[in-house]
């Protein structure tokens, strides 16, 4: 690979061994890939999580003296004081640890959005700009929703590419990997964001090639939860980091455009009976339930509306958490919907993740609605059953303690 | 009489490493190997119930979230139950990453002659300063890592 003077001088510590730690893991990976130079950077989102390893990761970094020079948003880890106020007093390591965290990545020069849908609220790229994101759920929608180019990102490699300013140049940020060699024929009926999520977990169910997909036969723009909702799933599912719906995303005005010129290297069909599969996979058993989750991907201020008109005037019957951003959080509070599902029993937590360990201890072992198939994937490791349902028909759930088949 | 035989590779995480070879058909993700032992953990995983710890590992490519990788693997070295070094066929992202940044050595681009010799519990030492495989036959295990 070739580098500039200054990647070079990067690389051999004239900027400070933090510099230089991350000049190292980067060059290694452009090396991996063949990459031929290093492009700037003009975002950056780091998918921290107050585990183990992460925290060394940043604190090792920032103790060698590194400081970003693209200030990178960051995912959720837990809103410690509202989880002291309602739920548990943390103690011990997991408390040290999520303060330990927080404090390293302020140190490092991250702005704490602790949000994991940075592509929606603060940290939107536009079309064609080079960035580096290390969110599953955000990497697809920033590659095929908006344009912009990433990598799939660990949180890693995004933290040394916010501390460089720069990432090597290979995969989906050149024009020729971004093309499509795979094309999905959508004969199911897709009418609402919940569609969206079952189509994107039943792709990769058919398809176990990494190839990008290119989607036909979507006649409506989805909502931009619907393009969240199914970028998680497509990336919890399988790995996809990018995807074409033809005659909907920018760079595929027609079927034509999203392939440029690719031979189809398989067509695959997604109908109503491939939709019904994930639906039924992810039903969960009829009957009472413990508690409601939502929010994995955070809810935007429609949803929470959606769930505060819902509540309205009523009494949720089992603990009931939405997760969002803390701006989303805020609004919301402006808006009037923080105190209907307040008066209704509900919570509404910011900057906080159903999957961080030590927080939600209650909900273990237990059962549970959500409207998140990726939600009830990763949290059986806690032990929780979830069934899946549509944003609507979980908040009904959750008002009456029962999920109806 | 065992005698060492040399192999080409391209070096990706710079280090020397040594031990005996576990050979692996699926790629592996380390958050679902426990940290304790080293033994993997993953319903149906071809090392499912076997250790990983102090071995040379060889497998197609890494899966796994942006986040979960790196974790699963710092915890190994904490535990020293880390794989001395790994082989892998195919590069991704997540796991070239984690790798160079927790600093175990690993290389990829083997010349295929390796991959007919090699056989479970064979001893090999992964020069990815030098760009070599050593490998000794001392495995009781199938030669020919490829199916």
């Amino acid at each position: 690979m070739e580098l500039t003077s200054l990647e070079r001088d990067m690389l051999a510590g004239k900027h400070g061994a933090g510099v230089a730690l991350a000049m190292r893991v980067q060059v290694g990976t452009g090396k991996a890939f063949y990459a031929e130079r290093m492009v700037p950077i003009t975002r950056a989102h780091v998918a921290a999580s107050a585990q183990e390893g992460d925290v060394y990761w940043v604190t090792r970094l920032v103790d060698l003296g590194a400081r970003c020079v693209v200030s990178p948003t960051v995912n959720p880890s837990m809103d410690l004081k509202y989880v002291d106020e309602h739920i548990h007093a943390l103690a011990g390591e997991g408390r040290e640890r999520v303060a330990a965290s927080n404090d390293a990545y302020r140190r490092i020069g991250a702005t704490m959005t602790l949000s994991c849908t940075p592509e929606l609220e603060k940290n939107a790229p536009a079309f064609g700009e080079v960035v580096a994101f290390s969110e599953s759920s955000a990497t697809p929608y920033v590659n095929s929703v908006l344009g912009a180019r990433t990598n799939r990102e660990s949180s890693i490699s995004a933290l040394c590419a916010a501390v460089t300013g720069r990432v090597p140049e290979y995969g989906l940020l050149l024009d020729e990997n971004r093309r499509a060699e795979v094309v999905v024929d959508v004969e199911a009926s897709i009418a609402d964001d919940f569609d969206w999520s079952l189509l994107g977990w039943a792709f990769p169910m058919k398809y176990k090639g990494c190839e990008i997909p290119v989607f036909t036969g979507i006649t409506e723009r989805p909502t931009p939860e619907g393009f969240v909702q199914f970028g998680a799933e497509l990336a919890t599912s399988g790995a996809v980091a990018m995807y074409h719906v033809a005659g909907v995303t920018p760079e595929a005005p027609t079927l034509e455009a999203a392939l440029g010129g690719n031979a189809v290297k398989a067509r695959v069909t997604i109908t109503d009976a491939d939709l019904d599969r994930v639906r039924e996979q992810f039903s969960g058993e009829p009957g009472p339930i413990d508690f409601a989750m939502f929010g994995c991907p955070h809810l935007t201020i429609r949803q929470v509306a959606e769930i505060a008109a819902l509540a309205d005037g009523r009494r949720f019957a089992i603990d009931t958490w939405v997760l969002t951003s803390s701006l989303t959080r805020e609004l919301a509070e402006r808006m009037g919907y923080l105190s209907s599902i307040r008066r209704a029993g509900g919570h509404i937590i910011a900057d906080t993740c159903m999957d961080i360990p030590g927080c939600w201890d209650f909900a273990y072992n237990k059962s549970g609605v959500t409207e998140s198939p990726k939600c009830a994937f990763y949290c059986q490791v806690y032990g929780q059953r979830y069934a899946v349902r549509p944003l609507a028909q979980a908040v009904e759930a959750a008002l009456t303690g029962e999920v109806v088949k | 009489m065992s005698v060492d035989r040399e192999y080409t590779c391209r070096s990706i995480s710079e280090g020397v490493g040594k031990g005996d070879v576990i050979l692996s058909k699926d790629a592996l993700c380390f958050a679902l190997v426990e940290a304790a032992t080293g033994v993997v953990l993953e319903k149906g995983h071809d090392l499912e119930g076997r250790s990983v710890a102090g071995k040379v590992l060889v497998m197609p490519t890494g899966k796994g979230s942006s986040v979960v990788q790196a974790d699963g693997l710092y915890r190994l070295i904490i535990h020293e139950t880390a794989p001395t070094a790994v082989i892998i066929e195919q590069p991704e992202p997540v796991l070239v990453s984690t790798i160079i940044a927790m600093e175990v050595p690993l290389v990829d681009t083997v010349e295929a002659a390796f991959y007919a010799a090699v056989a479970d519990g064979d001893h090999v030492v992964v020069d990815a300063v030098g760009e070599r495989l050593v490998l000794r036959k001392t495995g009781a295990g199938q030669a020919g890592a490829k199916p």
